[in-house]
Formats: structure tokens, sequence, C-alpha cells
């Protein structure tokens, strides 16, 4: 048979290694900084940009869709041609994918700091950037099923499967979940609100990590391992089981991160069961991995690449046992809000994802440069450093979040709080939160070496940027009743269609009777929309990412409303737009923060909150003392609002800022009587208004009816 | 309450059985696909990655290997 020539681009691969390389170390040390803020909170010089709030969010995006990102993109333009014997699609393409993730990484790491973010965690770009990754995933998905189109090889390999569900996936969770209404250029209002808002992010936010940060990478897993193994898979007929059943049950379980909250009750349950059933899949994919290496054991002695590989799985499988065990509600009461979750994903970050780039990192580098790795020994030294610092991060997180969460729900003897101050729970495991960004520490110094070691791998060997091969042309198609198989996997359109409807039917299923009735929500005759002060406030409570310390959800427990009060209902969120519910409690929850302090105590704790508690790891907010509101937008927001179905009073916006006005003079008067030098022109009367606000609507309920 | 509010939607009840109808088909359809799936294919497709640099002198050239 007549062989066809033709080459590989290695070059699109050596720069989204480079770029994986680079914002690696971007985002871990940015996670560094915001580990230390936690016990030295004013490392963030107090300026704006550098405060916890803005940056968890850079940490986590950089992290995820940098790092991680260009590391899949590395992995799926490298072994895509191979599997496929061909080359990319377009070369254009390509480039266009790869300055476009840049640039959308560049702009993420400019606007987050800036504190313009939609708050929805994972997905906090606003709406330009939106549908810049949205350009930017279109080209890469016609790059992909272009180069399957005109492949070489006949059957598709397992791991392209899981590159193609995780286009298709991706691109259906970022759609659904970024729809939002503009009101500037940098703000949105997400369209869905309260619990609805909060079941679309959490479908998001769970499948983000089953379809950006799983699936791609078992992908990789797939070919990388044999290759660095040099053994076939131990299963293909397994993998083909893990890959149907992982991506068809993944997308049910969303709702476990919302147990205790007040979705309804039968999607909490949904999820449970759900999570529970991908044990399954996942530990069936960990096994396969494993197994993979059967007979080859003691080459993992001698071969770090190797050995980064099986911890990677192994990590993997813990994670995987752990998730759905965190979806035991009676678990999940006991471990949500709290740094196990921290540690969690961390097992999975540093574990799975971190330690599976670095193997293939280390595969891969030397054969792109044609040459031999600088040194063995300091790979190897990266990886014990590398494991120390996962298990010092792991084990204090894990610790802290058991201790917090034990005297959250400590009673007395006669049946009062043991630790009624949040504060105490938190000063307690400040000495956790120095042994975690220790191993972060140690964790970035293995990231260090391998950056050292990789750049002079580069340096000593000869890149080729166009890999030159050969390989027969794909036949025409040939009857065959044998692979009767052959329609779905030979053919990525259809794969893809199907590979999509697999993954819809859970979202369907989970979305259809919340959408389906318009009063789903059982509304509350006193919850009324926000006053544009409020609202004000609230959109600086978003830009300073307040949600990412703070809970806006009490749950129905008695530790719970004995601290907070009276638990959140569902009816209390039909016109947050956004929802703010959090899903970490640095801080405590400030759902029934309304009412509960005086405005001054609140001006003095903004303005320094070790005034009013010692001791508090809380940032100080001193410029939302001295700038100015900006109500340029107050009129436009209202509008915005209107048309997403908060019932704002027809032509509203033409008095909202004479409301504004005067309601921020009343809480700037208060504050003068008390003695705070306060302007009502500033930033913090709005926040104020809008703090004094939470919580408070169902008081006025209760008021009504005693009357 | 859930379950009287959802109550109010016409057909509601078909919604948990079609629901399972699916899944219960999703997990035949693998198992019966996997039992029937030919011996040939999945040691071609094992071996896929491998090609080139294997050391265990199988040879891949697209083709399905013969037994």
């Amino acid at each position: 048979m007549e062989l066809e020539k033709f080459s590989y681009d290695n070059k699109i691969v050596r720069n989204f290694a480079l770029a994986t390389i680079i914002w690696g170390f971007v985002g871990m040390l940015v996670g560094v900084l915001i580990a230390t803020q936690l016990f030295h909170p004013q490392l963030n010089f107090n300026i704006p940009f550098l405060t916890f709030g803005r940056i968890r969010p850079l940490h986590t995006n950089a992290v995820i869709f940098a790092f991680v990102g260009n590391a899949i993109f590395m992995g799926i333009y490298h072994s895509m041609q191979r599997v496929l014997k061909a080359r990319m699609f377009s070369d254009l393409l390509s480039n266009i994918h790869f300055w476009g993730w840049q640039l959308i990484i560049v702009a993420a790491a400019i606007t987050l700091p800036l504190g313009l973010t939609s708050s929805k965690e994972y997905a906090e770009l606003e709406w330009p950037i939106d549908i810049a990754i949205t350009l930017v995933w279109v080209v890469f998905g016609i790059n992909m099923i272009g180069t399957i189109i005109k492949r070489r090889e006949k059957h598709m390999y397992v791991a392209v499967w899981f590159y193609i569900a995780t286009w298709v996936t991706v691109a259906l969770l970022h759609i659904v979940n970024s729809l939002a209404i503009p009101v500037t250029l940098f703000k949105s209002y997400s369209i869905y609100a309260g619990v609805q808002d909060a079941l679309v992010q959490w479908w998001y936010g769970h499948n983000a990590v089953a379809f950006f940060l799983t699936t791609p990478f078992l992908g990789l897993m797939y070919y990388y391992l044999p290759k660095a193994a040099n053994r076939p898979v131990y299963s293909y007929r397994l993998s083909i089981i893990h890959f149907w059943t992982l991506i068809f049950i993944y997308i049910w379980a969303g709702p476990h991160h919302l147990l205790y909250s007040a979705l309804p009750d039968w999607a909490q349950s949904l999820g449970t069961v759900f999570s529970i059933m991908l044990i399954a899949p996942s530990w069936g994919g960990m096994i396969n991995g494993l197994l993979t290496l059967r007979g080859a054991w003691d080459r993992v002695r001698q071969d770090p690449i190797l050995k980064f590989m099986v911890v990677a799985i192994t990590a993997y499988g813990m994670a995987t046992f752990e998730g759905p065990m965190l979806s035991l509600k009676n678990v999940n009461a006991f471990a949500h809000f709290t740094d196990w979750i921290i540690s969690h994903v961390h097992i999975g970050a540093l574990g799975w994802n971190g330690f599976l780039t670095a193997g293939i990192l280390y595969w891969l580098v030397p054969r792109l440069f044609k040459t031999e790795l600088y040194s063995k020994k300091m790979a190897n030294v990266h990886f014990w450093i590398g494991t120390l610092g996962i298990v010092f991060y792991a084990s204090s997180m894990y610790w802290s979040g058991i201790v917090q969460s034990l005297m959250w729900k400590q009673f007395t003897d006669i049946g009062v709080l043991q630790y009624p101050n949040f504060l105490e729970t938190v000063l307690q495991i400040i000495p956790m939160y120095i042994i975690r960004a220790f191993g972060g520490t140690l964790y970035l110094i293995g990231f260090v070496l391998m950056m050292y070691n990789l750049i002079k791998t580069m340096k000593q060997g000869s890149f080729e940027a166009n890999e030159e091969t050969e390989a027969p042309a794909m036949l025409k198609e040939v009857k065959d009743k044998k692979y009767s198989h052959r329609w779905l996997e030979a053919k990525p359109i259809q794969f893809l269609v199907v590979a999509f409807i697999a993954v819809a039917i859970g979202g369907i299923v989970e979305f259809l009777p919340t959408f389906l009735v318009k009063s789903n929500i059982p509304t509350i005759a006193s919850v009324q929309p926000y006053t544009p002060l409020e609202l004000e406030g609230r959109d600086i409570y978003i830009r300073e990412g307040c949600n990412n310390c703070h809970s806006q959800l009490v749950r129905p427990f008695r530790s719970e409303t004995e601290r907070y009060g009276e638990y959140s209902k569902a009816g209390e969120y039909v016109y947050d737009h956004p929802f703010l519910w959090g899903s970490k409690r640095t801080g405590p929850d400030l759902h029934r923060q309304g009412g509960k302090y005086p405005n001054l105590w609140q001006y003095l704790h903004m303005e320094d909150p070790k005034s009013m508690s010692p001791g508090s790891i809380m940032p100080a907010y001193p410029w939302l003392i001295t700038d100015q509101l900006d109500i340029t937008n107050t009129a436009a927001k209202i509008r915005a609002l209107q048309k997403i179905g908060v019932p704002y009073p027809e032509g509203y916006n033409q008095f909202a800022v004479d409301d504004l006005i005067k309601q921020a003079e009343e809480i700037a008067l208060d504050l003068q009587n008390n003695g705070a030098p306060a302007e009502a022109d500033k930033e913090i009367i709005a926040l104020i208004a809008y703090l004094q606000r939470l919580g408070t609507d169902i008081k006025a309920d209760k008021i009504a009816s005693d009357k | 309450m859930m379950r009287d509010v959802l109550q109010s939607v016409e057909g509601i009840s078909l919604y948990p059985i079609i629901s399972m109808i699916i899944f219960v088909l999703f997990f035949a359809i693998l198992i019966i696909w996997m039992i029937k799936v030919d011996k040939n294919y999945i040691k071609k497709m094992s071996n896929l990655p491998l090609e080139k640099e294997d050391e265990n002198g199988i040879i891949n050239t697209g083709e399905l290997n013969e037994k």
C-alpha cells in the first residue's frame, strides 16, 4: 500500500507546553500568596487589587484554565495528531487557538484583580471575555473535528473520544451558565436568579471539574501512560465502558454541591444517588490505569515519569472516592463550607492534574527536542518534594476542616453554642493555615525545579518544528458487518452528537422541573427587590469577592439557626441576580446579617476588622470609606434587572438615583450621629445598606403577621 | 411541598418513568455492545498508541491485525 508523507506540527505542542509551565508557575504563586494572606492579612499591602476576595478567583482561574487548560491543549495537539496519523487540520486555527487562549488568560489576570467579576465560581469572567472564550473554543472544535475527518487511521482511539466529549460538554456548560444581561462593558447580571442560578452554577461547577479537569486528563492518561510504560492499556473494553458511563452519569451529580440548601429536596437526592454511582466508572478508570503497569512495577521505582503518573492516578482514585462520600448528606452536613473541601480539590488539582501534567511534560519535552531529560535526579527530587507538599497541604486542611466543623457544632450541657463567636473557631486553625502555605510552597519549589530541568532540556536538544512521518491513506468505506459499532466510533460527527445526547440527558432531567414550573419556588410576599442603594452595595460585595469567604445560606441545623438565625428559604432569593450563596466559610455566614449590628459597627469593621474583632483575618477595606460611589449606571442596572423579571415599577429607573441619595443620607446621618466621619456619597454607605438588608425581608413578614 | 408544586405540571407522572427507561436502556445497550464487540478490534485499538516505539514487536499498519 502506498504511504503518504506528511508532518506532525510540533511547534504548537511546544508553545502550549511553554504556556503550561509559565501559567502553572503564576497560578501556584498566587495560590501561595493567598494561602499566606489567611494568616497575614496585611500581605494585601492595603491594595484593593491584591486582596484575597479578588485574587482567590485569579488563583482558581489561573490554575484551572491557564495551567491545566494549556496542559490539555498540549496533550491533545500532540497525541491526537499521532493516534489519528494526521497533521492538525489547520495551522492557522491552531495558532488562533493558542494566542486567543493566552489573550483570554491575560484578560482574566487584568480584570479579576480589578474586581470585574460575575461572582460565579470558576466562571467569574465578565461577558466580553466569555464571548471570546466561546469563539476560541469553536476554533478549537473546528480544528479538532477537521483533524479527525482528514485522519488516516480508520478508528478513533479512546483518548480522542474523551477529547470530543470534553469539547462538546464544556461548550454546553459554558454557554448555559454564562447567560447574562450586560449593563456595561464589564458588568452584567446572570439571567437566572436565586435557586435557579445556584442550580445552573453548580451544574456548571461540578461538570467543569468533570469535563475540564477529568475527561481530557483521562484521555491524556489513556495515551501517555501506555506510552511511558510502553505497554497497551490494561483493558480497552473497560476504557469504553469507562468513557460512556462516566460522561453519562457525571452530569447528573451537580446538585451535591447544594445539599441542605434551599434547593428542592428531590434535586438534592438525585445529586447524592448519582454521585455514589460515579464511583464505579471513576474507579474503573483508575484500575485500568494502574493495571496497565502490571508487570512493570519495577520500572516505576526507577522512572520518575511513571512515579508521577502512578501518584496522579492514585490521587484521582482518592478524590473520586472522597467526592461521593462528601455527597452523602450526613458527611456533607459536616464537611461543607470547611477546609475539608479545600483539601479535596487540591488532592485533585495538585495530585491528579499537577502530577499527570508533570509526568507528561517530562516524557514529552525530551522527545520534542530529540534529547534526553537534562536531569533525572532533579525530576526525582521534584517528585518527592511535590508529594511531600501534597501531604502537608492535604493533612493540614483535613485537620482544620474537621476541627472547625466540630467547633461550629459544639453545644454546652445547657444547650447553648460552646463557641458562639465565629472568630474563636478561626483562631484555632491558624496554625493549620501556616502548614498549608508551607505545603503549597514545597509544591511550588518542586514546580520550579521542573521548569529549570525542562528549560535545560530544551537548550541541550534541537527542536524540530515539523516532524516528518508517513502513513497509508485511510481506506475508503469497506462494507464489513463484523464491525457494527463503526457507525459510531469511525464517524466523528455522529459520535459528537451521541456524546452530546448522553451528557444532555442528565442536565435536562435536572433542569426541566425547575424551569417548567414557573411557581416552583414558593414566593414569600414580603420579599422585595433591592433598593438602588442596596443594589449598588451588592455590586460592591460582588466586586470585592466577599462571597469567596462568606456564605449567604443558613442551613436548617440547630447549630446554624442558633448561630445565625432563621434558616434560608428558597423564596428569599428570587431577586438575587446572581445568587451569592458562596461555598466556603472562612468568615461567618451573612444571610441574617441585616440588623445584627448597628451601622457604626459595620463602618468601623470595614475600615479595620481588627478594631471590632481582635485577631480577625479579614482584610481591611479602607478604600470603601474614601472612594465615591459610582451611580452613573444605577438607572441602567435597574432597567437591565427589569428585563430579566425583577418587578421594579415601570419607569423606576428615573427615580432610582433620587431614592438612592435619600437612603444614603439617612445612613450617613445615623453614622454621623454616632461619631463616624461618614459621607453619604461613599461606597461604604451602599455596602452597609446592603448588609443591613440581608435576610431581613422575612422578618418583616413575621412582624406583619404578628400584628 | 415540592411534590404539590410539581403535580401542577401536566403529565409530570410520566417524567420519572421516562428518565428511568432512558437510564436503564443506556446501560443495557452498553453491556450488549461490550459483549458483542470484536476481539481483533479491541486488540488493534489497545496497541494503537504504541506504534513505532513499540518494543513488543507489534507492528501496527492501520489495518486490523490477523490472528
